[in-house]
């Protein structure tokens, strides 16, 4: 299963104007607020139609302004997640779960209430009614109701947003398991460069309007030249294995034969997962450093460097454990001498490793 | 019913009866309406609204006068239902299109608010789950609304119960046949002697209205705590 979205839109002075693919697993709608990313999906699930464009589902053809054919939301099969939940006030929770199966009758893919349930750990709340729920509750009561809609498609609005932290890491692992145990394509959007690097197969990049990189998230996350959500939040993704649990509080990570220390993650050793690094807790160095405190130092080669509009400047460099972002000052760089191809130390405190960007 | 004459208790079963059906009748178009009014954008939205809220501002004998152009037996309309043997003019059943015409302002304006008051993106949710839209009203619309339902059904038959100049000017007091509960008050007052009968009706009428407003006041706290689910 696979979606393609072309679709042209205006409001006023801003358009939209993009086209791309979604393939299995979660593809990850990632932009700052305001670059479209909300529109895109209202125009996927028939909530909105846009001024041109033609949405498909592999075959199924849901909108082609140029035949004048646009299916109506509720002849879309969809599974929308929405940022606020939207739970029926009037229906408890299980009658919020079977809302959908009741419409979406012999087809799709049936998961049972039973399934749905126990992946989402909500047994003790079927008799509930929405407004006795906190909203961490809410919102897996609102993932279960898409899932039960037998989707062919999955939309996840910033499903995480109207949470707090606490909340987002107890929702975070059910997406991950919903990535890797459902069939149809996902599409999330997200402000969040956390939620990206954890969640998402495929990356849209997005940037006023337009998309300016899609790709595997690794490959987009890691080039410095794509930074929808602002510098600040730059930082690259790397894939490591747990290798052991210290007994000083810290776990060890394999990435590409570097081995990493991080304050500890609670998963079992030899489980693989992903670390996102944020280009702002990278330190340079020309020569190997001696006498740091920091328990992280990669051997890198500078690859690509990107000025800023400000005294910053991004690096990228290619490591034996993968692409890492640095985001140093241009003083900084001039003084170091940096240049692509140029040899150098990356340093990494553990401490600044987020439980969130690991997982 | 021993303390109420023959006439009396005529005038309330009467009035009963022609105050539920008025409010049955026109339930169904309020809601219509009501949502129209609330949902819809389309062109002569004010014209409607406007010509729902008539009977609210005009005098009571205007509009009973303006039915009785229009519905009575010579009328454009009422000439044409005739010919089906649906008779308003000077019936029960003239009584209770009265009724229903001057009390369709106020269940319009209550079920509105209600309308206004459900989230629509309650509606899109449903929708996206594969609700058509007839299906969304029936699921997620309709039981959100039903306070504001009731509240307009009861002010109807309240206002139907009580409804004077449109029914005396439409289908004039005939006992039996069109002499409601105000009607007969009115009757009674104009002979000597009926003081007491017009008390007893006075009391009655109290009593209804009281009691409807209190069922529904009931009522709608029950509902509302179902819908709101706390």
């Amino acid at each position: 299963m696979s979606l393609s979205v072309q679709l042209r839109h205006s409001f006023g002075s801003f358009t939209i104007d993009i086209g791309f693919e979604a393939p299995k697993g979660i593809t990850v709608l990632f932009g700052r607020s305001g670059s479209g990313k909300t529109t895109i999906v209202e125009a996927v699930a028939g909530l909105l139609t846009p001024e041109s464009g033609r949405i498909a589902l592999d075959g199924n053809v849901l909108l082609d302004t140029q035949n004048g054919r646009n299916l109506p939301p509720n002849k879309r099969g969809l599974g929308y997640i929405f940022q606020e939940g939207r739970l029926f006030p009037h229906l408890t929770v299980r009658q919020n779960l079977l809302y959908g199966g009741f419409f979406a009758r012999g087809s799709g893919t049936a998961p049972k209430l039973d399934h749905v349930v126990e992946l989402l750990g909500i047994e003790a709340l079927l008799e509930r009614r929405p407004a006795a729920l906190s909203g961490g509750e809410k919102q897996r009561v609102a993932i279960g109701r898409a899932l039960l809609a037998k989707p062919r498609l999955v939309l996840a609005d910033e499903p995480l947003a109207a949470l707090d932290e606490a909340r987002k890491s107890e929702i975070l692992p059910y997406f991950e398991r919903l990535r890797d145990e459902v069939s149809v394509p996902i599409l999330y959007v997200s402000h969040s460069a956390a939620e990206v690097a954890r969640l998402a197969t495929t990356v849209i990049a997005l940037q006023d309007g337009r998309v300016v990189s899609q790709g595997p998230a690794i490959e987009v996350l890691s080039d410095p030249m794509v930074t929808p959500a602002g510098v600040r939040a730059a930082g690259a993704v790397l894939e490591a294995r747990v290798t052991a649990q210290h007994a000083d509080g810290l776990t060890e990570l394999d990435a590409g034969g570097q081995s990493l220390f991080l304050p500890r993650v609670d998963r079992k050793v030899g489980t693989r997962l992903r670390v996102r690094i944020a280009a702002q807790d990278v330190i340079l160095s020309r020569a190997a450093p001696h006498g740091l405190s920091a328990l992280n130092v990669l051997p890198a080669e500078v690859e690509q460097m990107r000025p800023g509009d400000g005294p910053g400047t991004l690096v990228s460099l290619k490591t034996p454990a993968g692409t890492v972002l640095a985001r140093i000052t241009q003083r900084s760089a001039s003084n170091l001498g940096l240049s692509p191809g140029q040899a150098c130390f990356a340093v990494l405190k553990s401490v600044a490793v987020a439980p969130q960007d690991v997982g | 019913m021993d303390w109420l004459s023959p006439e009396e208790w005529t005038a309330v079963a009467l009035s009963l009866r022609v105050a539920v059906w008025a409010t049955l009748l026109s339930l169904p178009f309020g809601i219509f309406v009501a949502y129209a009014l609330a949902r819809w954008q389309f062109a002569g939205r004010q014209i409607v609204n406007g010509l729902v809220h008539l009977p609210l501002i005009l005098p009571p004998v205007v509009t009973g006068y303006l039915l009785l152009l229009t519905f009575g037996t010579q009328g454009p309309v009422g000439g044409a239902l005739a010919e089906f043997g649906i008779v308003f003019a000077f019936r029960w059943t003239g009584a209770a299109l009265a009724a229903a015409v001057m009390a369709f302002p106020l269940m319009v304006r209550a079920i509105r608010l209600s309308i206004e008051a459900v989230d629509p993106k309650l509606e899109e949710a449903a929708a996206t789950l594969g609700a058509s839209k007839i299906w969304v009203f029936c699921t997620i619309t309709l039981p959100l609304i039903l306070p504001g339902v009731l509240a307009g059904a009861i002010l109807a038959f309240a206002k139907a119960m009580g409804e004077f100049g449109a029914t005396i000017t439409f289908v004039a007091n005939i006992p039996g046949q069109t002499q409601t509960i105000p009607s007969a008050i009115y009757a009674f007052l104009q002979v000597p002697g009926g003081e007491s009968s017009a008390m007893r009706l006075v009391i009655i009428s109290v009593i209804l209205a009281m009691g409807a407003l209190l069922a529904s006041e009931v009522l709608a706290r029950r509902i509302s705590r179902r819908v709101s689910g706390t």
